[in-house]
This record gives structure tokens, C-alpha cells and sequence, in this order.
């Protein structure tokens, strides 16, 4: 019987375009650091850069996503939604509850990228 | 018109048996829908961004559900659009 009640989730946050990189990865490294200060494991991190959006948000074409797998209390969530909701530079953020299946599909994925990376270099 | 109509009644009609539609995911075994990709949530909307039915994409009921919920979040997270035109 596991005993520790993590639950694994997985973050996407739209940040605002006019973050230099220096802040965007300020900004990343503040909610990485919220979930692992909360008792939160992160399983994996993916900042996927600058995209363009398929409609405007505030106004703004592009945005700055990164995506990140972690494991956590349940708690930990509101707690951290309260800290996107008031940071500005977060345009919108989406906490999505991953089920076993999901987490093998991350996995999977996860695995077979490194793979392409390690035969590209 | 009229004529033209009997003639080919006349001669054997050939009714084509269209191709039974199936749910991809079952034959697949695909379990889990991921709202990060939008290419291929693409192959579950039209062009003017809109979800297609079940009757079109033959999905099973339990998978249509899911492509359902991906394509919503990632709506809500600019991957795909509301609505546009010519998507495709």
C-alpha cells in the first residue's frame, strides 16, 4: 500500500511575450520551486519557447508556454494557483490531473525524444 | 430525364459496401489523448475549428469523450482556435 498521497499533474502556463529570457526562466523557477517547497516531486520540465497563439490573449499573438510533470499532495494546487493568478506575467495556466495512462504516454514520449537527441548528437 | 433514370435501374445496380468506420483508438490501442498535440487533435475538428460527430469519425463513445475533453483544454490553452476559417 503506497502511503504518500502524490498524485501526479502536469502544468502548462502561457507567459506574456515581452519576458526577457532571463525573467521567463525567473519565472519558470518559481513555481518549480513553490511545488518542490510544498513537498512536491517534478518529474519532468519542457519549456517550449516562444509560440504563437491561435487566437490573442490580452492582446498578445505569442506567448511563452512551458509544461512541467510533477507529483503532489492535493492541496498543493489551490495554493499555487492563487500565486498564478496574482503573478502578472502569467497570462493563463492550466493544472491537469494526469491519470496512469497519461503518465505512461509522458513517459513513452519523454523516453523516445532523448533518444532522437542522444542519435543527433 | 426519366428515361435515362430506368435504364440504369435496368442494368444490375451496383450498390457499393462502404468500408465499416472504426475507433481508432480501440484498434490502436491508444489509452491516453494528449491535448499538447495539435496536429492531431486537427484530424477531430473541421475546418472552421468545430468538433466533428461521432458519426463522421467513427470513434467509440468512451474515446469520442476524451478527444472531446483534449480538444477543449486545448482550446483553453491557444493550441487550437474556437473558431476560424480554413484551418486546414
Amino acid at each position: 500500500m503506497a502511503t504518500d498521497n502524490l498524485q501526479a499533474y502536469e502544468l502548462m502556463v502561457i507567459f506574456t511575450p515581452v519576458l526577457a529570457e532571463d525573467d521567463y526562466k525567473g519565472a519558470q523557477k518559481k513555481f518549480a520551486d513553490f511545488i518542490t517547497e510544498n513537498g512536491g516531486k517534478i518529474t519532468n520540465q519542457n519549456a517550449w519557447g516562444l509560440r504563437s497563439l491561435a487566437y490573442p490573449i490580452e492582446k498578445k499573438t505569442t506567448g511563452l508556454y512551458w509544461v512541467v510533470e510533477y507529483q503532489a499532495a492535493t492541496d498543493v494546487n489551490a495554493k499555487m494557483e492563487i500565486q498564478m493568478n496574482r503573478d502578472e506575467n502569467v497570462m493563463r495556466h492550466m493544472i491537469t490531473r494526469l491519470d496512469k495512462y497519461a503518465v505512461i504516454y509522458n513517459n513513452r514520449k519523454r523516453n523516445k525524444l532523448s533518444e532522437v537527441e542522444t542519435a543527433a548528437s | 430525364m426519366a428515361k435515362q433514370n430506368e435504364i440504369k435501374f435496368l442494368t444490375s445496380t451496383r450498390v457499393e459496401k462502404r468500408q465499416k468506420k472504426y475507433c481508432r483508438f480501440k484498434k490502436m490501442g491508444i489509452k491516453y489523448i494528449d491535448y499538447k498535440d495539435a496536429e492531431f487533435l486537427k484530424k477531430f475538428i473541421n475546418e472552421q475549428g468545430r468538433m466533428l460527430p461521432r458519426r463522421i469519425t467513427g470513434n467509440s463513445l468512451k474515446y469520442q469523450r476524451k478527444v472531446a475533453v483534449a480538444i477543449k483544454k486545448a482550446r483553453q490553452m491557444a493550441l487550437l482556435p474556437y473558431i476560424t476559417d480554413l484551418l486546414k
